[in-house]
């Protein structure tokens, strides 16, 4: 990857206010997370569930208030943007949201829904009849769909009009939250080949939120692992799939199902569940469940880089036997 | 189209669209139906009883009641028809504010719907009247001031509750201004359920305008409305019924109608009666 990168995120904080008005305080939905994505690259995030990977993405669309650190998106600072400077930023940085459907305005014809950025962003002459049946074609939805409503379409069919309508003003970065998400396994292929197809046609950059493993392999050049809104550990996709370093990434991987049944399955079973943000685990956050976890984890922070771990694991690493619950 | 013709398989439906069109086409049409002149006097032809000449008798004055309660009617539907238009449109834009807006808006505009509805629409028309003195225009605004609470409140509730889904949360990240959001993403989706409701409210709309004619508080003399046919009847209900008959009748005629056609439009349009 050369030059500056399109998308870039350091030190990032979003918190919540909860309690009333005698036991008010804060959690930390987003912990202080930095990365970059370059232009042309996809970058995924993974992540179980309140892990903190949407309220990430909806704070670099400036859906969210961040309250710490700075998001730059083209050379520009993007976090301390008014509304109107944001919608200036928004021609260039589009979101996908996890309902196919439900992202859809349910009033709208499919033809008004893929050209509503342009009425939003000035037409500027174009012909918007045109221009759905040019963002219908691209994304592999005959033209006459234009007419149809979003309760007439099938996921599949509402995530390409989603798509359409997220490509449409040329973006340079295209956030997709969960863009799997309700679809089933050979509509998810056609949908992901469908993200990839046009990125390497219009030089997109994209981030991927997911929790599934699959989608991340398939199309992230590098990917980011959440765990309570920090990340645990950062790299190439390949190279983290190949050989994890930080336990949860590990535990993740192993849980990952695979298609084929004869292949050994060695899974890393966590035991406890996830803590609650309001009680973080001093040290090491994950000491809690970490089948590696010793003294200092409970006491020390992990050293911050790609891998946040005191003991990065060697690959093909098992966990000690006298830790794993029966 | 479908609904329409849902709407003919309900026999109280048909019923009440009949009643509805048999109004409609009498004030259209009063001046067709009948040669008389609605506010002539006639001083010789005081209390006539029904007859071919004056089909429903006439008044005190002389005045032939078919022709007083054809235009009457005309009335009736005016306020009915520009008042509830005037309530939706106040009541959508207030209720969008109160949904969409900051909380401290809300908390203000939902105590002020709260102040208005607690007054008794008597007393809310008796002190208008007292300081604008009666007019079809005072009883527009008594109607409008009566209803624009219960519409605003659900627009309110139904904009809460559309807000917070994803085809929002979408427009505002494409950088849709709050106006659009509000006239594109949320209002048509509000909208269904208020226009229902605002055409069974439409009976008493009506009531409420033959109410204050009745007390001399809506349309002054000689123009005529069923409620201040219905007063100048109700003296000598016994001795000559027909004057209180001609001014109750098209009232119960009306207010049944729409009731009918409005409660079978709610059903009609109610999901969960859908593919009875």
């Amino acid at each position: 990857m050369s030059g500056s990168p399109i998308l870039s995120v350091r030190d990032v904080q979003v918190s919540f206010p909860v309690g009333g008005l005698t036991t008010r305080s804060a959690i930390l939905g987003v912990a202080g997370v930095s990365f970059d994505v370059h232009r042309g690259e996809t970058f995924a995030l993974v992540g179980e569930s309140g892990s903190g990977k949407t309220t990430l993405a909806r704070a670099i669309n400036g859906l969210q208030h961040v309250s710490d650190g700075s998001i730059t998106f083209d050379g520009e600072r993007i976090d301390v943007l008014g509304k109107s400077g944001m919608k200036q930023i928004r021609r260039r940085m589009s979101m996908m949201f996890q309902d196919p459907v439900g992202s859809l305005s349910p009033r709208m014809t499919v033809g008004d829904l893929v050209t509503e950025p342009f009425r939003i962003h000035g037409t500027e002459g174009r012909n918007l009849r045109d221009e759905a049946n040019r963002l219908l074609t691209l994304v592999g939805l005959p033209a006459d769909f234009a007419s149809r409503y979003p309760h007439q379409l099938s996921g599949g069919q509402a995530r390409r009009v989603g798509v359409a309508r997220a490509i449409a003003l040329n973006p340079s970065l295209i956030i997709a939250d969960e863009p799997t998400a309700g679809l089933d396994v050979s509509v998810q292929g056609e949908v992901l080949n469908l993200l990839n197809e046009l990125r390497e046609r219009l030089g997109l950059a994209m981030v991927i939120i997911t929790h599934n493993l699959h989608v991340v392999h398939h199309v992230a050049d590098r990917m980011a692992v959440m765990y309570l809104g920090r990340f645990v550990e950062t790299g190439e996709t390949e190279a983290v799939f190949a050989a994890p370093r930080h336990p949860y990434t590990a535990a993740l991987l192993s849980a990952n199902p695979e298609p084929d049944p004869d292949r050994a399955h060695d899974r890393i079973t966590l035991p406890a569940e996830v803590p609650s943000l309001l009680s973080r685990p001093l040290g090491c956050e994950f000491h809690t469940r970490c089948p590696w976890a010793q003294s200092i984890c409970t006491t020390a922070q992990p050293p911050s880089g790609n891998v946040a771990c005191h003991f990065p694991l060697e690959p093909g690493a098992r966990p000690p036997s006298k830790k794993v619950p029966s | 189209m479908r609904s329409v013709r849902r709407l003919l398989r309900e026999p109280l439906g048909v019923f009440g669209l009949a009643l509805v069109l048999l109004v409609i086409f009498g004030a259209i049409f009063a001046d067709l139906l009948t040669s008389w002149d609605p506010t002539r006097i006639n001083p010789r032809d005081r209390f006539l009883g029904p007859s071919t000449d004056h089909l429903l008798g006439t008044d005190q004055l002389g005045r032939d009641l078919f022709a007083r309660v054809l235009h009457g009617g005309r009335i009736a539907l005016y306020v009915a028809l520009v008042s509830t238009a005037i309530s939706l449109a106040i009541g959508i834009v207030l209720g969008l504010i109160a949904g969409y807006g900051p909380r401290w808006l809300d908390n203000l505009l939902i105590l002020l719907f709260d102040a208005m509805k607690s007054f008794p629409t008597v007393m809310l028309a008796l002190a208008l009247v007292t300081i604008t003195g009666p007019s079809l225009t005072a009883v527009i605004v008594v109607v409008i001031l009566v209803n624009v609470p219960g519409y605003a409140r659900i627009v309110r509730t139904q904009t809460i509750a559309i807000k917070t889904s994803e085809f929002v949360t979408a427009a505002q990240s494409m950088g849709a201004s709050t106006t659009r959001i509000l006239r594109v993403h949320i209002m048509p989706n509000v909208i269904g359920p208020l226009v229902i409701l605002a055409s069974m409210d439409i009976p008493v709309v009506i009531a409420i305008e033959a109410g204050m004619s009745f007390l001399g508080l809506g349309v002054r003399p000689p123009t005529p409305s069923w409620g201040s046919i219905l007063n100048d009847g109700f003296g000598q209900i016994r001795e000559t019924p027909w004057i209180a008959i001609a001014g109750g009748l098209p009232i119960i005629i009306t207010t049944l109608g729409f009731t009918f056609l409005g409660e079978t439009l709610r059903d009609v349009f109610d999901p969960r009666l859908k593919g009875r």
